[in-house]
């Protein structure tokens, strides 16, 4: 078996046992990372140096017998989270030459735990997509067929990690982009409960719904990562005081027993036959473990997508009104005055799709229209909440498709907007009630890959990811890699 | 529910985006059917629903001592802006 199919406990262990060094690991990766750029796009920045640097650290502590589970081993961040003197794009022309002055908490984090960085990945910019393609700097590609989007807005997280650019990457979630790539990739996704993973540092899109989280091949891989990124930060004000589990020591824990709970509404109309029958067949998996299968139905669910495309773009609008091309930033050539300076550097300096999100937030939000939109938006939300809250009264966690269909090909939905947002319709759920939720390889429809989504109650990481790993003790589609990248 | 080229200039100028004028009807296509689909929302009962800000509710803002945790690193960050002189921001000339 070839070192880049190994996954991230794999190649710790190597790492410990001497198979290799941390310096041979990068740049094993980072020559692939390079090789596959014209194909796949994956990344924005590669740091070769940086990366060299940290992994011969990372040997000489290994050497003296210091460090953790993680130490050695390379992973990429998603161009989101601030990288202290390398630069953060966001995926916009905007950022494009901000250099960081700081490290985001999960990348310092990481850092502690010894990991190496060897790049930033690409994203639809500022997290704005569900297919890569509003990234300033090229969409992404998906390895499986490289016709196809990978999805997005961590499209380039989900590809890396496909395609073994890296064993893990971060990524982030607002309203599927950790899951919904992951599900197009066939490689595992965690979003974790918000206020899991602290948000300092990571370039904020809508407040009450952006979570940090990750992108691997197994659900052990996510737990590994998930332990070192997780945790109280008093630079987020939202970040939940509450100690953080060894995610990796309940994932063979039993599933006898274990109530599953199937979403009525999502089981649609919408749902690609082909996918729904890989679906069952995981469900069947279950089944034989001594799960419990019972139907649950979330009657405000079918009104996740309306409420979200309120909520998330009314927080954008506020959120990017930061870029005024004054302190950091874009800025436009010669500005006659204060005004013409705001309106061209945010026109120039913002994609098609973020200037449709910031418009519609603001919109939403002026005066007269706020009560009809923004607060009715607010009140559904509600209703999602309480309906998940029923359901987590009934089951222990609710598993379903991630996404309607497999990937589709780049071009296909950039010019409707509404559709494009329609891909997202089986996870933004979790976002709005803030629940931690994964995606999984379930096997492929036509080639490509098929997600499985296991959502859990809140701060149920443990679970979701104990429910993801006895699947994958019993499946191999995990341990499926395209034939480009074998 | 379809926007009109007045309404798409004058949200792109509360938003401070100045627009290209092949922009202005892709936004007015794009927006109204955005704002058309999220009309769904009004067929939700909601009497007496307490509006949702937070997925976590019953956190609290937290409040520290206001005292100073930082130092003062603003070579560093003003090494990202466009425009800087002794230690200030430059715009263009706002008072005449």
């Amino acid at each position: 078996m070839s070192i880049h199919s190994s996954t991230l406990a794999e190649l710790a262990a190597g790492l410990r046992k001497k198979a290799y060094s941390s310096v041979e690991l990068a740049k094993l990766y980072l020559d692939r990372i390079e090789s596959s750029q014209s194909g796949l796009n994956a990344f924005i920045s590669i740091t070769r140096e940086e990366a060299l640097a940290a992994a011969a650290e990372a040997d000489r502590r290994l050497a003296a017998g210091e460090g953790g589970p993680l130490t050695g081993v390379p992973i990429a961040h998603k161009d989101i989270f601030c990288t202290d003197g390398v630069r953060t794009t966001c995926g916009s022309r905007m950022l494009e030459n901000f250099v960081s002055p700081y490290d985001a908490t999960v990348v310092s984090k990481l850092k502690a735990a010894g990991t190496v960085m060897v790049g930033k990945t690409n994203m639809d910019e500022f997290a704005m997509g569900s297919s890569n393609e509003s990234s300033y700097f090229g969409p992404v590609r998906n390895p499986w067929n490289t016709a196809l989007v990978p999805g997005g807005s961590s499209g380039g997280s989900a590809a890396a990690v496909a395609a073994r650019l890296v064993p893990a990457a971060t990524a982030t979630d607002t309203g599927g982009s950790i899951r919904q790539p992951a599900a197009l990739c066939g490689v595992t996704g965690l979003k974790p409960t918000y206020g899991r993973v602290s948000r300092y540092g990571m370039v904020a899109f809508a407040s009450s719904l952006d979570q940090g989280g990750v992108i691997a091949a197994t659900a052990e891989d996510a737990a590994l990562m998930l332990g070192a990124m997780a945790g109280f930060d008093p630079n987020d004000s939202t970040s939940v005081d509450r100690p953080v589990p060894d995610y990796t020591a309940t994932l063979n824990d039993s599933v006898k027993g274990l109530r599953i709970g199937l979403l009525k509404e999502f089981f649609d109309k919408g749902l690609d036959p082909s996918c729904e029958a890989r679906i069952r067949e995981a469900l069947g998996v279950y089944e034989k473990l001594g799960a419990q299968l019972r139907e649950v139905s979330l009657p405000s669910l079918p009104l996740s997508v309306p409420t979200y495309y309120v909520v998330a773009p009314a927080e954008a609008s506020s959120n990017l009104a930061r870029y005024d091309g004054v302190r950091f930033g874009y800025r436009c050539e010669n500005p006659k005055d204060l005004m013409d300076l705001y309106c061209r550097t945010r026109g120039e300096g913002f994609g098609a799709e973020v200037k449709r999100r910031i418009m519609t937030g603001t919109y939403v939000l002026s005066a007269g229209y706020y009560d009809a939109y923004y607060l009715k938006a607010q009140k559904v939300r509600q209703l999602i909440n309480r309906d998940f809250e029923r359901a987590f009264a009934e089951v222990d966690v609710l598993i379903g498709p991630t996404t309607p269909t497999p990937a589709f090909p780049i071009g296909a939905k950039i010019d409707d907007p509404v559709t494009m947002y329609l891909n997202d319709i089986y996870t933004i759920g979790a976002n709005l009630a803030g629940l931690p939720g994964v995606s999984i390889p379930c096997g492929f429809v036509q080639g490509l890959p098929v997600g499985l989504q296991i959502v859990g109650p809140h701060f149920g990481e443990a679970r979701v990811l104990n429910v993801a790993h006895v699947y994958q003790r019993e499946t191999d589609w995990h341990r499926h890699v395209p034939d480009a990248f074998k | 529910m379809a926007l009109t080229r007045e309404q798409i200039e004058s949200i792109a100028h509360l938003a401070r985006l100045q627009l290209q004028e092949s922009e202005i009807p892709v936004y007015q296509q794009s927006l109204s059917s955005i704002l058309d689909f999220v009309s769904q929302l009004d067929r939700a009962e909601t009497q007496g629903v307490e509006p949702m800000a937070h997925p976590l509710p019953g956190l609290a803002q937290r409040l520290r001592p206001d005292v100073v945790t930082e130092r003062d690193a603003h070579e560093r960050y003003q090494a990202n802006a466009p425009q800087v002189e002794a230690g200030l921001y430059l715009v263009p000339k706002v008072i005449e």
